[in-house]
């Protein structure tokens, strides 16, 4: 983790988006047959890859704890199967679940800057941020200011970005474009520039609090961002999916689309997340047909 | 089994369609009359499988007997039924077929893979959808000729000739047969020599649903038993795609004999990318143009010019690419380019990029580990590229591109068009009306917008110059197949 100096906003070029050709691309990457061995891989990186998440009005610190054991070994009977990368929690969870996985690899995210609107004072944002990383949060989540953002007010969206960045005093920050509300894949490449340039360590496809989740064609067009802002500033920014990925094969699908977009090393849980809740346990059912065969129901992995 | 300390990456592990899906014979005769028959010349040509080398199936090699008997069967056919046989009645067997396709399509994919070497990708996702669609299209014609061709009262010219490549095989068989039974021709069909395969198969597919004998017959062999087909003096149509040099042949011989033709040949498309172009998913459009089928495609993309100001940018993200790409096994579903069509083309490819080096030009290839066995060759890119190279002259046929670059929109379209062929072209920018300026000074009959190797059975495709006449695909294909009860042409 470092941390990164604010800096001014300056306009920043846009390469254009196709709508066709991008999603053609995204449905063909999507058709690649993940087999044996592969799938086999690909499960058990997906697990390393998940943030496992809860952010509901109802959490309470017990469903919190919960969810951090299933974080750290996801399943009992087979200890092969490795942890998860982060718990996900809202900021007033933060102190149980980092109670909660402190002797394990698992790191805590918690969403913060009102989530998941991003519609407040930036200082009560920022306030919150700092909060979260007090009580424990190695990374935070904050969404775009859309609102800024669509008016084409590119300078405060930026600088706000850039608050949060300093306000997170070292732990990661993930910024949650909420693709689903930007109006088409332009302004997706546009937002995914702006968040990686004032300091994202992570762009992040949805808060999924809206039906409009991540597609492979969203998660296309914002690896190919971080691909050019790799290229052309030499730094190195990881990519989080979220909302509506529930099933092992949407995992691969994921994994094949980030392989081919951005390279094998960013097949790591450094730079490649699936934010996801019922994911895990799809993912469980799966790696366990490997081994036995045979496909067991719903009933044999624990609802946390 | 691999543990979780093994990693998820690029080497996918194997996920080959499996080749038993399909059943076809060892040896098979001439499609003659609605059955098969030994071949009177009582000579065979082994059809091998370009990715091993191994054989696959023996077919016959016709000869001028066995062409005249298959156009005697077909002018039978025409004569005793199906020139008069209603529009209405054609669809339902056009419309047949196309399901049948449909229904056999994973078989028909494998044997299109198997056959010519294309990856089963493309086969399964572009060739028989495509050929599916070419059926139905036509079909939804044939009982509406009226209202294709107003105010003129039109009928089939009879028995058509066709002669079809290797590249796609199957699909240039639905683009020639289904307009010409939607007019109520009959058709001699010669498929390629190297790929007879999936064609005959589908006699299979055309005495499954009942079409009448002599309606299609198909005469397998090499160059001798097409311009025996050419030659033939009671063809009243003839249809060829392939090489230009073969083309002109042709086109001499029609001429002296005033036969109606159409010829669909070479190309040597400009894919010309604009600096404000969405330049991603321009990569992607010029991996179709040039990469798709190994670019054993007539229109495919092969000169690729660039804008000057991004040319350093666009040719790293290309470059980045086409090291992406999987080479190998044309059955296993995750192979992007598979095997070339025949030692033959593999030798022609070979003489032009050594051709190519020779001159000066840069190459960079990908470093994809090749197959022992089998025709392969890497994908290849060319910089360095100037307009007077064999190289960005001649077709290559090959999954070989060269790069230029240009200043102006103008020099765009003087480097576009100065070439003998005109067959596609593609132009990608992100501004509308650079894009119809450009479109309007191709001399392509195809031009694609920020997209490449695009094709619908509605859409007409030919070509300009020595690029072919003639099209094929919308009123304009049907168009080929009818001609005036007055009996001009």
């Amino acid at each position: 983790m470092r941390a990164v100096k604010r800096t001014a906003y300056a306009p920043i070029p846009i390469t254009p988006v196709d709508e066709v050709a991008l999603e053609s691309r995204a449905a063909e990457l999507g058709s690649r047959s993940i087999k044996t061995s592969s799938k086999e891989a690909a499960l058990y990186l997906s697990v390393r890859c998940i943030d496992l998440t809860t952010l509901e009005g109802v959490d309470t610190p017990g469903k919190v704890e919960s969810l951090c054991q299933k974080a750290i070994r996801p399943e009992a009977t087979n200890p092969s199967i490795p942890s998860v990368a982060a718990v996900c929690v809202y900021p007033e969870m933060v102190s149980y679940a980092a109670k909660a996985v402190a002797s394990s690899s698992v790191a805590v995210a918690s969403v913060a800057g009102a989530f998941p609107s991003g519609l407040s004072d930036l200082k009560v944002r920022t306030t919150e941020i700092r909060k979260a990383v007090e009580a424990g949060a190695n990374e935070i989540d904050i969404v775009l200011n859309r609102s800024a953002f669509l008016s084409g007010n590119l300078a405060q969206t930026y600088d706000e970005v850039s608050a949060s960045k300093e306000a997170c005093r070292g732990a990661h920050l993930k910024v949650i474009l909420e693709t689903g509300e930007l109006g088409g894949y332009e302004p997706i490449r546009r937002a995914s520039m702006l968040a990686m340039a004032a300091g994202a360590d992570f762009i992040k496809t949805s808060t999924g609090k809206i039906p409009k989740a991540s597609t492979p064609a969203i998660a296309l067009c914002m690896a190919e961002a971080i691909r050019e802002h790799a290229q052309s500033e030499g730094r190195v920014v990881g990519l989080k999916v979220a909302g509506g990925i529930r099933t092992a094969k949407q995992a691969w699908q994921y994994l094949v689309l980030i392989a081919e977009t951005l390279g094998p090393e960013w097949l790591t849980p450094d730079r490649f997340r699936l934010g996801a809740s019922s994911l895990l346990n799809d993912i469980l059912l799966q790696i366990r047909k490997l081994k036995s065969g045979h496909y067991s129901g719903p009933d044999y992995v624990t609802l946390d | 089994m691999t543990t979780e300390n093994s990693s998820f990456g690029l080497d996918y592990a194997p996920a080959p369609e499996s080749a038993s899906m399909v059943q076809f014979d060892d040896e098979y005769g001439l499609f003659i009359g609605g059955c098969f028959v030994a071949p009177k010349s009582g000579q065979t040509i082994d059809t091998i499988n370009p990715a091993t080398e191994k054989r696959l199936a023996t077919v016959a090699r016709g000869d001028a007997e066995d062409v005249n008997d298959a156009v005697a069967a077909a002018r039978k056919a025409f004569e005793e039924h199906w020139s008069s046989t209603s529009g209405s009645v054609r669809a339902r067997y056009l419309y047949r077929i196309a399901r049948q396709i449909q229904e056999r399509s994973r078989e028909f994919a494998i044997l299109e893979s198997l056959d010519g070497g294309k990856p089963i990708r493309e086969s399964r996702d572009v060739d028989l959808p495509l050929v599916a669609a070419h059926f139905f299209h036509h079909a939804g014609w044939a009982d509406k000729l009226e209202y294709a061709f107003p105010n003129r009262d039109i009928r089939p010219y009879g028995v058509a000739g066709q002669i079809i490549p290797w590249n796609f095989p199957l699909l240039m068989a639905a683009w020639k047969l289904a307009p010409a039974l939607a007019c109520g021709n009959t058709v001699v069909l010669k498929p390629a020599e190297t790929t007879p395969l999936s064609v005959l198969l589908l006699a299979d597919v055309l005495n499954d649903v009942d079409l009448p004998p002599g309606v299609v017959n198909i005469v397998t062999g090499a160059g001798a038993t097409g311009e025996a087909l050419v030659k033939h003096p009671d063809i009243d149509k003839l249809a060829f795609t392939g090489s230009t040099e073969v083309g002109k042949w042709i086109r001499q011989s029609a001429a002296s004999r005033h036969l109606p033709l159409t010829l669909e040949l070479g190309g040597k498309a400009a894919n010309i990318i604009f600096e404000d172009a969405a330049l991603d998913q321009a990569v992607e459009g010029v991996v179709q143009g040039i990469w798709f089928n190994q670019g054993h495609v007539c229109c495919a993309g092969s000169r690729l010019l660039v804008q000057e100001s991004i040319a350093e940018d666009f040719t790293d993200r290309l470059k980045r690419r086409m090291e992406s790409l999987r080479v190998g096994d044309p059955l296993d579903k995750n192979t992007d380019v598979g095997a070339i069509n025949s030692a033959e083309q593999l030798e022609k490819i070979t003489e032009l990029v050594n051709a190519g080096i020779a001159e000066g030009a840069q190459m960079h290839q990908n470093s994809c580990k090749l197959p022992d066995k089998g025709f392969w060759f890497s994908p290849t890119v060319f910089t360095k590229v100037q307009q007077s190279q064999r190289i960005a002259r001649e077709e290559i046929f090959g999954p070989v591109l060269t790069i230029q670059t240009f200043r102006t929109p103008d020099e765009a379209v003087e480097k576009a068009n100065n070439t003998p062929y005109g067959l596609s072209a593609g132009i990608w920018t992100e501004k509308g009306s650079r894009a119809h300026w450009m479109a309007m000074r191709m001399r392509a009959g195809v031009v694609w917008l920020n997209t490449f190797n695009k094709f619908d059975p509605s859409s007409p495709f030919g070509g300009y110059k020595e690029s072919g006449f003639g099209r094929e695909g919308g009123i304009q294909g049907l168009a080929s197949y009818v001609q005036d009860s007055t009996g001009s042409f």
